[in-house]
């Protein structure tokens, strides 16, 4: 069967005979080409060397010798687009749920389609289109909200009727459709090739490639890469670029401090077909229909159709070496379930003969989305894995990114939702990672709704209540590992299951977070937060103030026993993390973070903190459960178990100290909630934290104290206009951006990172800004609530996109935060977004092609703030992500 | 495909009739010349008999055993017939959990337990159903564990002409085959506590389904029966280390002979009298199985059967007979009856496949009519209680009944050192075997127990398969698999597959459902009663015992 796969598994012969290799070319197994000479020995040094041969390792070649950088190794143990990438079904498509990607996919395509011409390779490239299905009204809104975020990206799509189907695709059966989505500009590619053009033009700009190494080692010294071991001899080297798809895993794992790459391969199967009587036009759509979990393109006059199915197979769980790759088993009763789905969507393909299965192992992520960017432990080390199925389509923009990434600092978008260090130690067990791509791959297919929880690898951190507020009702999702409450179904009360309770529309618990929002403002609630970053930072001098000072854009120089709310920014005046510290003593701070700022926070300090003994960072936070009472009768619990005055005069607002609750002594107390309401944090050493729970709601019974969950605290924080980080704040956005100016002390005495950019923005002004709205014709109970993502239209015309909304119990409207931008009319340039700019607009949302009328505000309803303590500062804060 | 057997009566079409349409039809219409048609009993051992003479007040039985006495064709066309009659016939089906309650109301299963989180015995374990079809079944079961010698016991009863001596069979064997098995020292020991009323050591250990009862009334008179065994084994004492095999034939020799023994004898409690009678005048077959180690003894006496299950290099299955049927279809049986006998005999010993025209199994317990002479019977029958008197079977004699004993227990026993490639044991009441070929067994057992993963993959290689033929395959194979998991006990499993199999070995849900839904009446004529004992071995001990004999 040699030959028969020619385009799409074309078996590629990387001929590097002479020194000065430039030149390739595809030909067929043979039995004359055996004895191949090896090609150039590997360089002594380099100043980038690439692991990886696929689609990733060559666009990141690409792109980087395109950025100028032309002292770049790239090294594949087999051949070049042997892996994943040879058996990959070719499809690239726009048609994604996180804007990013989409941003990625998007690039691709359009590299992809010159890359013919500028390599002269044939990449096999054909505009296709693809038809996404919708069997289910919730899949056509999921479908219609893509469509949104398609359109405002001038990406051409459209929603089509089944009649419309019929037209486009002669095969289809309708029947059970309700509607669809067409995206004309899709494409299919020869993913092999395409691979094999990037690696010719990589070469022209001087990348040296190398078949047939394999990197045994990655040496780092000093938290920096070295260099690497092949089996072919050394190579020094500055960067190194793990591209190695699903063996990523366990390269990041053989070197001399280990790199956690948290990515497991799972089995994946298509289908090839002979040619149908008459051979499919080779411009005929793609179709996806996820409700039947399958795929189906034309290839070679037959069919290529594979699938994401419920019961995915892992592989290579305690690592296998890549000839394995080759020997995959056909399963044909795995694939039973896709092959009904595929005869049920294209019923007259009963006659067409098979001509193979194809096992495919494809690597998956805990989180459906890629990895990417730089080691938090060993600088110079950069990943790029990890693609969830979708390698062609996200290759050329990741490609792109990661290139920026190591040539600028940083990509030129927030990749935060891709980046390798979201991820830590705790998401690299092989047993987690094992089950949780188990979840993952069929996810593929399922219905994406907001406030979905992942089922697997949970219940690996805890609070020491957790068990307690179990017990007392309470539904969990899971933040870096760690569970948090969503809320408390109060006794007696059921709640829908889990696949029942996927909505777009009003969720179920409803009625459960207005009463908990309630309390918080009538009386007071408990909230466990422990989840948080915590770090204690000290020295002996003033080495840890000054470093701060350096690091943290607002003044950190108060008196013992102060809170400063401020942001961590980068260079560009963006945020890298938005925390709370606390001076503990002249010499010791107490930062709190975000949950899933532990890894990236902790690499952006230490690379920048000085190297000195007498300086010590360290992370604390296992050692301390965080309770949040918030609600005006917090203040009278808590002087009733400290017998210390706690009034505003002896306890104002953003105050630490230390005292006793209960028999507990050494309660660090804070006030603070992170929500506007008034109350109290509680770090609390974790041996008394049951007791200090037991406490506060023993004495709370007469003040009406209930648990709550973050989903009451998101509601109240989003109601207050307050921004959380990974939400609604990333590395682009300055404090000036989101109106936190009062959080940035320019005049410190002092410089800080960040201080130019911020300066320069503050005398030309923003060219985005933060923005509430308030859904004015919304219904509630009748109309598809807003997630995030969903675009803005000011006056009719695009300025940006929301990034989170709750419904406001206090409001009883829906409140959408998002970033307006002002584009010129003509041009498409970035201008200036003033005050004036956003207050003289009429906004709408977009809700899944809805658009609903929205009022825009740049600063929050003071009626909201019961008890303002201190007049001159408004506590502007939060830390959770949902 | 499974080969029908031609007796097996074809299943009722679609529309079956109540039974309650049917019935009256035969009961008033029919008796007659159902009375005077000839007798053929369908896969029945014992011939023109009822075979309850339990219950036996001669009038020919109950109106509903007419039907099991009927020629199965004629049945059938009667049937026809009889559904002509019927005003409105009614579908008869049931759902698949109430199929799956009568499926499992007998399942039993039985895991060797762990020591130190290993299983040192070569048995895993092992996992027993029974479906009846008789009322009440007629087929025993039983396993239990050697305590004071090594190895597991377990066998299947087949009876005959009432369950009595299946029943009797079933409680006192493995006592025998224990006792025969002890050592000189432990006997002594087990007869002096005795003696001197202390507690006695434990013998078996049972394994036994709730429904699997011991007669309490008995258990004295048994008890006495194998006290004077063990006693005689005392005195004899050989000193020569037991064999096995002979302890089995001894042990089958024993118990038959005391049954015979005590219903010449009788006893004082009438209700005793009566029971020991009925025990030997009816009949049961039996195939026992010896577990110890490597070394595996099959003991069988009558036309039960014992298979061993085994997997070849390739993954396939294949089946090996443990034991020989005696039957008519056993030319060796056939010879060593004919050799028993005079030559004048030899015509009427063997006719329509019967033993005198009668008895379909060779060998069998009980049975006394085909064993003792004609002046003993009648002169036990005519002192006996007046049940037996009235039962006109238990007064008939077989014709050219010249030469008593025609019929022995004595088994015929097998040897066979296990090997790591054998993976179980099925041992089944002739019940399974006419329904299923022991290829086919093998192979469903083989793939149960392995779970499903080891069904053979599919490749389409060069060959030219469709989209649509390679769907139907598929689905086809997942009912398959479906059938497989439905069930926790390998023996469900099979019974599953030998009653509700369709043309293509698959289970047919509807099948099942009809067979499953026949009124106890008429059950008998479509299936016998099915029991099977599946014994999973225990692969790494076998290898490991192996190795060390090496």
């Amino acid at each position: 069967a040699a030959g028969m796969f020619l385009r799409l598994l074309s078996d590629v012969r990387w001929r590097a005979a002479n020194p000065k290799w430039r030149r390739m070319t595809c030909c067929q197994r043979s039995t004359s080409s055996t004895a191949e000479p090896h090609p150039v020995s590997l360089p002594a040094q380099a100043q980038v060397v690439i692991c990886g041969g696929g689609i990733m390792g060559t666009s990141v070649a690409y792109h980087l010798s395109k950025m100028g950088w032309k002292d770049i190794v790239l090294l594949e143990q087999g051949r070049l687009a042997a892996g994943t990438t040879r058996f990959c079904a070719g499809i690239v498509s726009t048609a994604r749920h996180v804007s990013l990607e989409l941003k990625m996919a998007n690039y691709s395509n359009k590299l992809y389609q010159q890359l013919e011409q500028e390599t002269g390779v044939q990449t096999g490239y054909t505009k296709t289109g693809s038809i996404s299905l919708a069997q289910t009204q919730d899949r056509l809104i999921s479908l219609k909200r893509i469509a949104s975020s398609l359109n405002v990206m001038g990406i051409p799509c459209e929603i089509i009727t089944p009649k419309q189907v019929a037209q486009l695709h002669p095969l289809i059966n309708i029947h059970d459709l309700v509607g669809a989505m067409y995206v004309p500009e899709d494409a299919l590619v020869s993913s092999a090739n395409v691979s094999l053009a990037l690696a010719t033009a990589a070469s022209r700009n001087g990348v040296q490639i190398h078949e047939r190494t394999s990197v045994s080692h990655v040496s780092v010294q000093k938290g920096r890469v070295t260099g690497v071991e092949t089996d072919r001899g050394q190579i020094q080297c500055q960067y190194f670029v793990n591209c190695a798809g699903q063996w990523a895993y366990e390269l990041g794992h053989s070197g001399g401090e280990p790199v956690n790459i948290p990515l497991h391969a799972c089995e994946h199967f298509y289908l090839l077909t002979h040619p149908l009587k008459e051979p499919l036009a080779s411009n005929l759509p793609t179709i996806v229909d996820p409700d039947g979990r399958i795929y189906i393109r034309n290839w070679q006059g037959g069919i290529l159709s594979g699938g994401f199915e419920k019961n995915p197979k892992p592989l290579f769980t305690e690592g296998r070496n890549q000839l394995e790759i080759q020997n995959l088993q056909e399963d044909w009763d795995h694939f039973e379930p896709l092959l009904s789905a595929l005869l049920r969507r294209m019923p007259d393909l009963e006659a067409l003969q098979i001509m193979q299965l194809v096992n495919c192992p494809e690597s998956f992520t805990p989180d459906m989305r890629c990895i990417m960017g730089e080691s938090p432990t060993v600088r110079g080390y950069f990943v790029l894995a990890g693609m969830n199925s979708a390698g062609i389509s996200y290759g050329g923009g990741a490609g792109k990114y990661l290139a920026e990434w190591m040539v600028n600092g940083y990509p030129s978008e927030n990749v935060w939702p891709l980046d390798l260090k979201r991820f830590g130690t705790l998401q690299s067990s092989r047993t987690f990672l094992r089950h949780r791509v188990m979840e993952v791959m069929p996810l593929m297919c399922d219905l994406k709704v907001p406030r979905w929880d992942f089922q697997t690898g949970r219940q690996l951190r805890t609070s020491p209540l957790y068990d307690r507020l179990d017990a007392q009702g309470a539904r969990w999702m899971e933040k870096h590992g760690f569970e948090r409450v969503k809320y408390f179904v109060p006794p007696g009360k059921d709640l829908l299951d889990l696949d029942q309770s996927k909505t777009f529309y009003k969720p179920d618990w409803f009625d459960i977070v207005g009463s908990e929002v309630k309390c918080c403002k009538e009386a007071v609630c408990v909230i466990d937060m422990s989840s948080f970053t915590k770090f204690e930072i000290s020295s002996t001098g003033d080495q840890a103030l000054e470093s701060l000072q350096y690091l943290f854009s607002n003044d950190l120089d108060v008196p013992v026993g102060h809170v400063v709310h401020t942001g961590m920014l980068n260079e560009k005046g963006g945020y890298e993390n938005d925390c709370s510290i606390a001076r503990l003593s002249k010499r010791s701070f107490f930062m709190i973070s975000p949950t899933d700022q532990q890894v990236h926070c902790w690499a952006w300090l230490k690379n920048r903190l000085p190297d000195d003994s007498n300086l010590t960072m360290e992370d604390v936070t296992w050692k301390y459960t965080a309770l949040n009472l918030i609600g005006p009768r917090a203040v009278d619990v808590l002087s009733e178990l400290s017998y210390a005055p706690i009034t505003p005069e002896h306890f104002p607002s953003l105050f630490c100290k230390e005292m006793s609750v209960g028999y507990a002594n050494g309660i660090r107390v804070m006030s603070i909630t992170h929500t506007g309401e008034p109350g109290f944090m509680l770090y609390i050493p974790i041996e008394y934290a049951l007791h200090v729970y037991n406490e506060v709601m023993n004495m709370g019974q007469k003040y009406g104290i209930r648990n709550a969950g973050y989903y009451a605290l998101r509601s109240l924080r989003i109601e207050k206009f307050f921004a959380f980080w990974g939400q609604d704040l990333d590395a682009f956005t300055t404090p000036m951006e989101c109106g936190r100016e009062f959080q940035v002390k320019l005049e410190k005495g002092m410089h800080f990172l960040g201080q130019e950019a911020l300066l320069e923005q503050k005398q030309n002004g923003v060219y985005k800004r933060f923005t509430m709205f308030i859904l004015e014709d919304h219904d509630t109970d009748m109309d598809l609530w807003p997630w995030w993502g969903e675009p803005i239209f000011r006056n009719g015309r695009y300025v940006g996109k929301t990034t989170s909304s709750a419904y406001s119990y206090s409001l009883e409207r829906h409140v959408c935060l998002g970033f307006v931008q002002h584009f010129d009319e003509k041009t498409g340039e970035e201008l200036v977004v003033t005050t004036d700019f956003i207050n003289q607009g009429e906004y709408e949302i977009d809700i899944a092609g809805q658009r609903f009328q929205a009022k825009a505000k740049l600063y929050p309803f003071s009626s909201l703030f019961t008890h303002r303590r201190r007049k001159d500062e408004v506590e502007l804060s939060g830390y959770q992500r949902e | 495909a499974i080969p029908v057997r031609s007796s097996r009566l074809p299943l009722l079409s679609d529309a079956m009739p109540a039974p309650a349409h049917l019935f009256p039809l035969i009961r008033n219409c029919e008796i007659s010349r159902i009375c005077s048609t000839a007798c053929y009993c369908h896969h029945k051992h014992l011939c023109c008999l009822s075979s309850h003479f339990a219950h036996g007040h001669f009038r020919y039985a109950p109106q509903k055993k007419f039907a099991a006495l009927y020629r199965p064709k004629e049945n059938f066309n009667h049937f026809i017939h009889a559904r002509d009659y019927a005003s409105t016939p009614q579908r008869f089906y049931l759902t698949p959990p109430q199929v799956n309650s009568i499926l499992k109301a007998n399942e039993y299963s039985f895991k060797v337990p762990e020591f130190d989180g290993k299983n040192v015995s070569s048995v895993l374990g092992f996992d027993s159903n029974q479906l009846p079809a008789n009322a009440p079944i007629e087929d025993r079961r039983s396993a239990a564990t050697c305590l004071q010698t090594r190895g597991m016991l377990l066998g299947v009863f087949d009876g005959h002409a009432g369950c009595a001596c299946a029943q009797a069979v079933s409680e006192r064997l493995f006592y025998y085959i224990a006792v025969s098995l002890l050592p000189h020292e432990t006997l002594l020991e087990i007869e002096n506590a005795v003696e001197s009323g202390r507690a006695l050591l434990p013998i078996l250990q049972w394994h036994k389904h709730p429904n699997d009862y011991f007669s309490k009334e008995a258990s004295k008179l048994y008890f006495n029966s194998l006290r004077t065994y063990w006693q005689e084994l005392i005195d004899l004492n050989s000193g020569e280390t037991t064999d096995v095999k002979e302890a089995l034939i001894n042990a089958f020799k024993r118990l038959d002979n005391d049954i015979s023994l005590e219903a010449q004898v009788g006893d004082p409690n009438s209700f005793l009298n009566y029971l020991v009678l009925r025990v030997a005048f009816s009949g049961a077959t039996a195939c026992v199985a010896h577990v110890d180690g490597v070394d595996l003894h099959i003991a069988n006496t009558g036309d039960s059967r014992a298979m061993l299950g085994v997997q070849e290099e390739d993954g396939s299955w294949s089946a090996v007979n443990l034991s020989y049927d005696h039957n008519a279809q056993n030319e060796h049986e056939v010879e060593r009856v004919k050799m028993e006998h005079p030559k004048s005999e030899e015509k009427s010993l063997v006719k329509q496949d019967r033993l005198l025209g009668l008895l379909m199994p060779f060998r069998a317990f009980g049975d006394v009519k085909f064993k003792w002479s004609i002046e003993l019977q009648k002169r036990v029958v005519e002192s006996g209680p007046d049940q037996l008197n009235d039962n006109e079977y238990t007064k008939f004699i077989p014709p050219n009944y010249h030469t008593p004993p025609y019929l022995t227990a004595e088994p015929e026993v097998i040897h066979h050192k296990l090997r790591p490639q054998d993976k179980f044991l099925v041992l089944a009441t002739d019940g399974l075997w006419e329904t299923m070929h022991r290829q086919d067994v093998a192979r469903i057992v083989g793939e149960y127990l392995t779970g499903v993963h080891h069904q053979q993959p599919i490749a389409v290689g060069g060959y030219k398969v469709t989209l649509g033929q390679m769907h139907g395959l598929l689905t086809e194979r997942r009912a398959r698999i479906s059938s497989v998991f439905e069930d926790q006990n390998a023996a469900t499993h099979l019974i599953r597959h030998a009653v509700g199999n369709n043309e293509f070995g698959t289970v047919d849900h509807e099948r099942l459902s009809k067979m499953l839904s026949l009124p106890e009446e008429l059950a008998r004529m479509y299936r016998d009663d099915i029991t099977i004992i599946v014994v999973q071995f225990n692969s790494h001990v076998i290898g490991a015992c192996q190795n060390e004999e090496l």
